[in-house]
């Protein structure tokens, strides 16, 4: 299966510059972070994403993101793609990310929509984490 | 040195350019274009005496009689008629099949289509290195076995099982054995007229010939039956009908004629150029090596780089064509079925990559392959939580996984 040239371009980038694609981790118990890990090992992709939020207005935004991700090329390129769009929104903005977004902005064929599916899923999961510290 | 670099050899190969050159004068009216069925004319007569000379030349690599040679459109075929084509002959006989949860699928779906026929198959399970043992097949014939279907060497992992043993087991028990040596030929030397075999299927563009042709060995002594698949003109003694594609069967008959002069000699540079692959990468941490060390083919390198998905390594691996045991690759969301039969993590399977060599790959080419795998498998264990967690000393098999 060839696969779209958004899917190599951010696979690549973030390869070739983990940090600066927000590659990384953070202490979980920090107050400020919030984490998600979804996926298993055995169906071949795990995500972790944490988000770092501050109380802003009436909500919490999310100031920055770090990720981990293993599996497969447009599992790691799903990732990437959701950290772009989480910096910078509130956390009810982030809630409406759906995976249709991530599998839209990365041209993913239907066989690979489990992997924004899973992106999605971690957004919820991390935001969870956040607030039930709050 | 050329990118993109092939290391996909147990996939296909290409063609030998002197067996390219064979076909292309065997298409055009200056060419020996004829049917080889053609009795009445010099056309015929011409194609025909292509089509037994590459015959002889198969016959000959195998050392079997050229009388014993099938024609057919590749191993799938040879594998399905051998293995259909048996039991549906000597049904009165038994019932009972026996064959591995390692074979090709072209076996395994022959047999699956067969149990829909009302036939029983028993799957054998490898050892943890790939191997089926002898004394396992023995144990599972019944007095209702008619059929063994094996593999010499197998495809994901390059190890072979030992024919020679089983051979002499389902002889003396009267039992059909049929062995899938698609991978087999100018890899391994294979002599029929001590093998105990009474069915095996061969491909040509395994073996640096063309895709679309291959052949099934049916021994004459002692005289293996079989029911046809295919049916016309009766061709092929009557097993296998169709007109004879002259071009597909020089380009066989050639590379097969050149496997038995170069094999040695490419063996040797394949397997000198495999093992300087593994010695430069086993030092790696958590990287294990699939399949037998000993009891393995030429140039296969069947490696897991645990804690890294195998998609993503072959898209790091960038101008490398490599193929993963890996279930992103396939249709299905299932890791390598061959993989998991070993007793291999699904995880392990995940992280999976065939690398298999050739005649015509080169030390640079070698060279170049083990820096890229170094590198992309240090960069994407940055990139994976799991291997974090491999590193903080976590047992990955004491967390609930919330699957996505």
């Amino acid at each position: 299966m060839a696969y779209s040239k958004k899917v190599v371009e951010k696979f690549e980038n973030t390869l070739n510059e983990p940090e600066k694609n927000s590659v990384g981790r953070w202490d979980p118990s920090d107050l400020d972070i919030g984490t998600g890990m979804v996926g298993a090992p055995a169906c071949g992709d795990v995500m972790r994403l944490q988000i770092k939020c501050k109380p802003e207005k009436n909500s919490h935004v999310i100031s920055d993101v770090k990720f981990k991700t293993y599996g497969c090329g447009s599992a790691i390129a799903s990732s990437s793609e959701l950290v772009d769009m989480l910096i910078g929104k509130t956390l009810e903005e982030a809630r409406e990310i759906k995976n249709k977004d991530i599998a839209n902005a990365l041209d993913l064929p239907p066989i690979k929509i489990h992997c924004s599916v899973l992106a999605e899923d971690s957004i919820h999961k991390a935001i969870e984490d956040y607030e039930s510290k709050l | 040195m050329q990118l993109p670099i092939y290391l996909d050899y147990a996939s296909t190969t290409p063609a030998d350019p002197r067996v390219v050159k064979k076909m292309k004068e065997c298409l055009s009216l200056d060419g020996n274009f004829g049917n080889p069925a053609s009795r009445s004319h010099a056309f015929g007569w011409k194609a025909e005496e292509a089509t037994e000379e590459a015959r002889q030349h198969v016959a000959d690599l195998v050392n079997c009689d050229p009388r014993e040679i099938v024609w057919t459109s590749g191993a799938t075929e040879s594998d399905n008629l051998a293995i259909k084509g048996a039991a549906r002959f000597y049904k009165n006989k038994g019932n009972h099949i026996i064959t591995s949860k390692i074979e090709h699928k072209a076996v395994l779906d022959s047999c699956r289509q067969l149990e829909r026929e009302g036939f029983d198959v028993t799957y054998l399970d490898p050892d943890s290195n790939g191997i089926i043992s002898p004394d396992l097949v023995k144990e599972s014939i019944t007095d209702k076995t008619i059929l063994v279907s094996l593999m010499h060497i197998n495809n994901e992992i390059g190890v072979v099982n030992d024919i020679k043993a089983i051979g002499e087991i389902t002889r003396e028990a009267g039992i059909i054995f049929h062995v899938d040596a698609a991978q087999s030929t100018g890899k391994l030397p294979i002599d029929l007229s001590e093998l105990q075999v009474d069915l095996m299927s061969f491909s040509a563009h395994k073996t640096y010939g063309p895709k679309g042709i291959g052949a099934m060995y049916a021994s004459r002594k002692p005289r293996v039956r079989l029911e046809a698949q295919i049916h016309g003109g009766g061709h092929e003694r009557g097993m296998r009908s169709g007109t004879l594609a002259t071009h597909q069967i020089v380009g066989m008959g050639e590379a097969f004629r050149i496997a038995k002069i170069d094999m040695d000699e490419d063996n040797e540079r394949i397997e000198n150029l495999r093992n300087k692959f593994w010695d430069a990468i086993k030092d790696m941490e958590e990287v294990y090596l699939n399949g037998d060390e000993i009891s393995r083919a030429p140039g296969f390198l069947n490696v897991s780089f645990n804690y890294v998905e195998g998609e993503s390594l072959i898209m790091a691996l960038k101008d490398i064509a490599v193929s993963s045991g890996s279930a992103c690759t396939s249709a299905s969301l299932e890791p390598s079925y061959v993989l998991r039969a070993l007793g291999l993590k699904d995880e392990l399977a995940h992280s999976s990559i065939r690398f298999a060599i050739g005649r015509f790959t080169t030390e640079e080419e070698v060279e170049y392959t083990i820096d890229l795998v170094r590198d992309s498998v240090e960069k994407l264990r940055t990139l994976s939580p799991l291997w974090d967690m491999y590193k903080d000393g976590v047992d990955l098999d004491t967390i609930e996984w919330a699957e996505g």
